[in-house]
């Protein structure tokens, strides 16, 4: 305990109920459990098998939105499932929540929305928190501080009877981003950068903190899409220090501390930072301002770059494998591939920001003919803000279809996909083969280069766009 | 969980990195409200064709590959998301154990806590093994060893709680449930202090 630690030892050292040895791993105390339809129904069963109780029903919080539709429900109130099987499923939680007692944002709650949106949205995630769900995005919420990381089923049903788990300690690596990045280019640009950096597998057994003055200057929408695809590096959890931005954005929200209690919260976060002359077991540094628009050109989010830039020769056999599932040759660019589908949504890019700057691409432009656009805001909150502002109108005037919430596209199980062979731009954060539906292709962008890509129906960004039109 | 403290079986080759979940069983298929009968999902996108007839080019469809309970994999095996699905599904096609030279933090917890051994091997140990599917292997879980079909041995890393849970067949939920009392005391410091 003694020396400088780092914001990942604070985390761990004060959530262990008791600590890992060598025949044993830690029992983690969880401080938030959040739980969908799609991971929880088999857990569930474990706990009604066994005559057990959900142990903290306060501290779970559950929400429908991996398979459910995101078109409005008829005159009638039906929903249009895309299965029975998921209108099954979605009735399931139902039950359990009313069984063991869990708050369900069920479809008639006004903060309904994708579980990574809501939490933080609902001050739910808060600083210094252990925070897991049946979901490997989980690690969204290390945007505030907290340690947060997706669990398996079996450990689901763990934190619902013992509100713990038992976990070895991951390493610690540190991704320092100085510099500023340079304007038009946000978050998902930088954040597909570092991967592209450290490889899909290069966080693997590490949790990882991302630090340094770009991220400061980062919004908290921002830093959500920065640590939501920690994951796609395969780190254990991302995570950055709380600050004064931290604490502006979830301050007053409902489940945030009020009053006293608040002050108290503030000033205890206020210690979650990184010692001066902590260790890190890894550490890499990024220059912020050499980061350009960039996108995926492969079937994993570590192959990205520059919009631009020549796509890289294949050096084995599976980069060959991707370059071919992707209807590409080395040497093309990214930018003019012809675009079939966009999706602006996921838990990577549905806030009310990232609306907002698509829907400054789009103010007084259409979508290209031929070309899809489907956008999907993360939650009821969203929805309702972006409609207070007109953006819904912005959308559908461009031509794009505006939706109800929820995960949609990005994992393709709610009927919401598309076709093979087609080319989506795509705002989420999975390019794996078939992620968007058989024989899709997509290519991950920001909400910027997604709306842009739209009008012009080939990849393309913002300030391109921009120019092109005023050459022409 | 039933005990496991050796497995004889062949390998099949799937020598592709950052195999992935998705991959493993698409989302679609995640509707499901079961654990069982997942197998015949696995590997679907690869194993059949359009018109739903077995893909005779998918390595594991290989008349050789039939039967193999080992799966030796490309680096950064089940990436991705949580979905215990995965898992599931392998177990439930028959795959008792998957080796490669790195494997996704998810997967290989989920897979562990259902018996599927999902073992970490170096690279050359990694190159061998790639370079010879159809070997017929033990994996001895208690010794902690690979036996390969010359008699040749090599020792492999798992943690000992996990280990120790394979060899006995116990159930996690279980250890942790006889920690009452430490969890209900952190309880009680930390929601005093709040």
């Amino acid at each position: 305990m003694s020396g400088p630690r780092t914001l990942f030892d604070k985390l761990w050292d004060s959530h262990q109920v008791v600590p890992e040895t060598a025949e044993a791993p830690a029992v983690l105390y969880i401080d938030l459990h959040l739980v969908h339809e799609v991971t929880s129904p088999q857990a569930f069963a474990e706990l009604g098998a066994r005559g057990l109780k959900l142990r903290r029903p306060d501290r779970t919080l559950a929400t429908l939105d991996h398979s459910t539709p995101t078109l409005p429900a008829s005159g009638d109130g039906r929903r249009p499932y895309a299965t029975p099987e998921a209108e099954a499923q979605v009735a399931r939680l139902q039950a359990n929540c009313r069984q063991f007692g869990v708050e369900l944002h069920d479809w008639d709650s006004d903060a309904r929305g994708i579980v990574h949106v809501i939490g933080p949205e609902l001050g739910a995630t808060q600083p210094g928190m252990t925070i897991v769900c049946g979901d490997s995005h989980t690690s969204t919420h290390g945007a505030f501080g907290a340690l947060a990381f997706g669990i398996g089923t079996t450990e689901v049903g763990h934190v619902m009877a013992t509100q713990c788990l038992l976990q070895r300690k991951p390493k610690s690596f540190a991704i320092h981003v100085d510099g500023e990045l340079p304007a038009g280019v946000g978050a998902k640009d930088l954040v597909l950068h570092i991967i592209a950096t450290i490889g899909v597998g290069g966080g693997t057994g590490h949790v990882l903190e991302f630090r340094g003055p770009a991220i400061e200057k980062l919004s908290m929408e921002a830093r959500m899409t920065v640590c939501n695809m920690a994951i796609e590096a395969g780190a254990r959890a991302g995570l950055i220090a709380p600050d004064q931005t931290t604490f502006d954005w979830l301050e007053g929200r409902p489940r945030a501390p009020q009053g006293a209690a608040w002050a108290r919260a503030v000033s205890a976060w206020k210690s979650l930072r990184s010692d001066e002359g902590a260790r890190y077991d890894r550490e890499v540094r990024i220059d912020a301002s050499k980061v350009r628009p960039t996108v995926t050109y492969g079937t994993h989010p570590g192959m990205a770059a520059a919009i631009d830039a020549p796509v890289p020769a294949a050096t084995n056999a599976q980069e060959k494998r991707a370059l071919d599932y992707m209807h590409l040759k080395a040497g093309q660019t990214m930018a003019g591939q012809p675009v079939d589908v966009v999706f602006i949504g996921s838990c990577t890019n549905s806030r009310l920001p990232d609306l907002r700057a698509a829907a400054a691409v789009l103010r007084g432009r259409r979508v290209a003919d031929g070309v899809r656009m489907l956008v999907v805001p993360g939650s009821e909150s969203v929805r309702r803000a972006a409609e207070a502002e007109g953006l819904h109108e912005v959308f559908t005037a461009a031509g794009a279809e505006w939706r109800v919430p929820g995960c949609s596209m990005c994992i393709a199980m709610n009927g919401d996909l598309a076709q093979p062979g087609q080319l989506v731009v795509s705002t989420s954060n999975r390019n794996f083969e078939g992620r968007q539906g058989k024989g899709a292709r997509t290519v991950l962008a920001s909400p910027e280069t997604a709306a842009a890509s739209a009008v012009a129906g080939r990849v393309s960004d913002a300030a391109s766009l921009a120019a092109e039109e005023q050459a022409a | 969980m039933r005990p496991l403290t050796q497995l004889r079986s062949r390998t099949a080759v799937l020598p592709y990195e950052n195999i992935d979940t998705d991959r493993i069983i698409p989302a679609r298929f995640l509707t499901t409200t079961e654990r069982e009968g997942l197998g015949r999902h696995c590997f679907t996108d690869w194993r059949y064709l359009a018109d739903g007839s077995e893909n005779p080019a998918f390595e594991l469809n290989r008349p050789a590959a039939k039967g193999c309970g080992i799966l030796v994999a490309g680096r950064n095996f089940g990436c991705g998301s949580s979905r215990e699905h995965a898992p599931w599904a392998l177990l439930d096609y028959g795959i008792r154990a998957v080796l490669s030279n790195e494997i996704a933090d998810i997967f290989r917890s989920n897979a562990l806590k259902n018996g599927l051994l999902a073992i970490v091997v170096s690279d050359a140990e990694h190159r061998w093994l790639l370079e010879h599917p159809g070997s017929e292997l033990v994996i001895d879980v208690a010794g902690g060893f690979i036996e390969l079909p010359d008699g040749g041995r090599f020792g492999f890393e798992l943690d000992a709680f996990a280990r120790h849970c394979l060899l006995q067949g116990v159930d996690q939920l279980g250890y942790l449930l006889q920690q009452e009392e430490a969890i209900r005391a952190h309880e009680q410091r930390h929601e005093a202090a709040a």
